[in-house]
């Protein structure tokens, strides 16, 4: 409930001069991508950076109107974030001669017109709060439409429905329902948990009742990576929990409790299930001839990422020069790898800066807004952009086992760019209620002498409902 | 890329890089002038800096008696003391309430009270009468002082040391 000072300025002409940057550099990628071609300049060059152009400031406008002090640089930097993606999905086409960069500029179009629908209809984001539990339905419905005939299974994966002219990923959109529900859910009952239950030594244990809602999204997450063979999604999900209820109760217990909830969950997948034991071993074993050469789970995929990581070197080979083509999925899993070989070190790194950026304005907003469920809700969704990004980098780099998720704004995927704009469009809702300027008084009116209350007590009184 | 010299390409790359830092640097100084926390405070208070250079202007913080009961003041549970620990109170007529409150004026779940810092804070949970502090009623989670009355329904509390 801290209050931080912030200036309580409409920054939207700064958003405008930033959106002219981040504009600058989407269509300058695009444009070097294209020099290859004949006619780099053609009519599909123009249509693209216009429309992405009238699009941002399509945005810019009703941000102006809907949402005035919203976060100024939350948009140019998705708008960069989404460019370059654009940019590197297209490099890619035109080295494996596929055309993904159309559909998923079309997915741009279509998540930005979203987004700014969000913006339209909600006016404020306590609105959402009144979908908790309906949510939480959702949530589960779209969980499990996948395992419905509507499902398709590709690469093992059982997590895109058909939906006629293509294939969608339900849980992208699970990720910002569920965050609704936590938000709501644990704004309300956070004494609760808090209060009740037996202490052992410093950590608090909860009580068992209110252990079920933790236990509902461990069922979740071990449900998606069993039925589902979705590694990603599973700790995407688990983690948002144990986030949100950390931020909400500060309690170290709950943290400790679903680590262990979840070390048993992995070592059990690990043993059950081969998909996930193969995984790890070609984390682990990653430069093993054997590993590497063997059909079902090689570590083909992220050992050439590495190497072509390896050949970016510090500056890059520059977009166009290297051969990101040569790894597997490329533009989605991979983009990162792509990226760092034609950009280079201090290119990638340019870009971990503005995920950083834009999760730290995210967290920003959750500290400047006054209402529990705000700020619980903005801290679960940049958290989720947060965590994506690290799984995927982290994936990539061998850091941990490379699973299946998409890098937010990037890879190639429509309902992964739907979801991260809507998220975009709820975090700017928020950071409006956090910035705009207070129209209660100034601190002081609020503390009249007490003997005026007194007499203020009584007239008051007549004026009340029974509740 | 043939009729690209070797030089227009060199620039292309690093002029990308660069093009990606300025977008970064410029975010970064548009949150520079965003924030102004430490600056100038609302309040007048001395920033942390100016602290440093000038020990003189930092006064000395009025030492706080911390609260430790809550009495019940006025309404049906008057005369009810609670002690606090340091963990947060729920208000109102639910049953898992901390305080429960036997006020038809009040609703389920209608205030919490939570310490931060030395102080403890009230803020109120959506209720359908509102919780009012000193008489007026609270928009946000405010600090609760000794003695101040703090009103829900028809009940009266106030924090005692």
């Amino acid at each position: 409930m801290s209050d931080v000072l912030t200036v309580s300025k409409s920054r939207r002409n700064v958003e405008a001069l930033l959106l002219v940057i981040a504009l600058g550099v989407a269509i300058s990628a695009n444009l070097i991508v294209g020099l290859d071609k004949e006619n780099p300049l053609d009519s599909a060059f123009w249509t693209q950076s216009g429309i992405l152009a009238a699009l941002a400031l399509a945005f810019h406008i009703v941000l102006r109107f809907r949402a005035k002090y919203a976060d100024p640089v939350i948009l140019p930097i998705v708008i960069a974030l989404n460019g370059i993606g654009l940019a590197m999905i297209y490099r890619i086409d035109l080295a494996n001669d596929t055309t993904v960069a159309e559909s998923q500029f079309l997915w741009t179009s279509v998540a930005m017109a979203a987004s700014i629908a969000v913006l339209l209809v909600f006016k404020d984001h306590r609105m959402l709060r009144r979908f908790t539990y309906i949510s939480l339905i959702a949530s589960a419905v779209l969980l499990l439409l996948p395992l419905s005939p509507l499902g398709l299974e590709i690469n093992g994966a059982r997590i895109w429905i058909n939906v006629g002219f293509g294939t969608f990923q339900p849980g992208e959109i699970a990720k910002i329902t569920l965050a609704i529900f936590f938000a709501g859910y644990l704004s309300t009952n956070r004494d609760l948990i808090l209060l009740a239950g037996k202490k052992v030594g410093p950590l608090q244990l909860p009580r068992f009742k209110d252990l079920a809602p933790m236990v509902v999204a461990w069922l979740v997450s071990i449900g998606v990576l069993i039925f589902q063979r979705d590694l990603g999604s599973s700790v995407l999900f688990f983690g948002l929990f144990m986030v949100m209820i950390y931020v909400a109760t500060s309690r170290i217990s709950w943290v400790l409790i679903g680590l262990l909830m979840i070390a048993a969950g992995g070592f059990a997948a690990i043993q059950l299930f081969s998909h996930v034991s193969l995984r790890i071993d070609s984390w682990i074993n990653a430069f093993d001839p054997d590993v590497f050469n063997r059909q079902a789970g090689s570590s083909f995929q992220v050992v050439q990422g590495l190497f072509g990581l390896a050949n970016g070197g510090l500056f890059g080979t520059g977009l166009g020069e290297g051969r990101p083509d040569l790894v597997i999925y490329a533009n989605s899993d991979m983009i990162i790898a792509a990226l760092g070989e034609e950009l280079g070190l201090i290119g990638l790194f340019g870009i971990i800066m503005l995920f950083v950026l834009l999760v730290s304005r995210g967290i920003r907003t959750a500290l400047g807004t006054r209402d529990g469920f705000g700020k619980l809700l903005a801290c679960g969704l940049s958290f989720t952009i947060a965590l994506q990004c690290f799984v995927v980098m982290g994936g990539v780099t061998r850091l941990i086992p490379l699973t299946g998720l998409t890098t937010p704004f990037m890879s190639a995927g429509g309902s992964s760019l739907l979801a991260n704009w809507i998220i975009v469009a709820i975090l700017l809702l928020i950071s409006e209620s956090a910035r705009r300027p207070a129209v209660t008084g100034p601190m002081k009116d609020s503390f009249p002498d007490r003997q005026d209350f007194r007499a203020g007590n009584l007239t008051s009184g007549s004026k009340e409902v029974s509740a | 890329m043939s009729d690209l010299s070797e030089l227009t390409l060199t620039v292309l790359r690093y002029g990308f890089l660069i093009l990606i830092w300025i977008l970064v640097i410029s975010v970064v100084s548009a949150l520079r002038r965003d924030l102004v926390v430490g600056s100038k405070n609302r309040l007048g208070t001395p920033s942390a800096r100016q602290a440093r250079k000038h020990p003189e202007l930092v006064e000395e913080a009025p030492a706080r008696v911390t609260a430790r009961t809550l009495v019940v003041t006025e309404g049906p549970l008057k005369g009810t003391t609670l002690d606090l620990a340091s963990s947060p109170i729920l208000l109102g007529r639910a049953q898992e309430a901390t305080l429960v409150l036997e006020d038809d004026y009040a609703s389920g779940r209608h205030a919490r009270l939570f310490p931060q810092g030395s102080r403890w804070f009230i803020e109120d949970l959506g209720s359908t009468n509102g919780t009012f502090l000193a008489g007026s009623q609270l928009t946000r989670a405010l600090p609760v002082d000794l003695g101040v009355p703090v009103r829900i329904g028809k009940t009266v509390i106030e924090l005692r040391s």
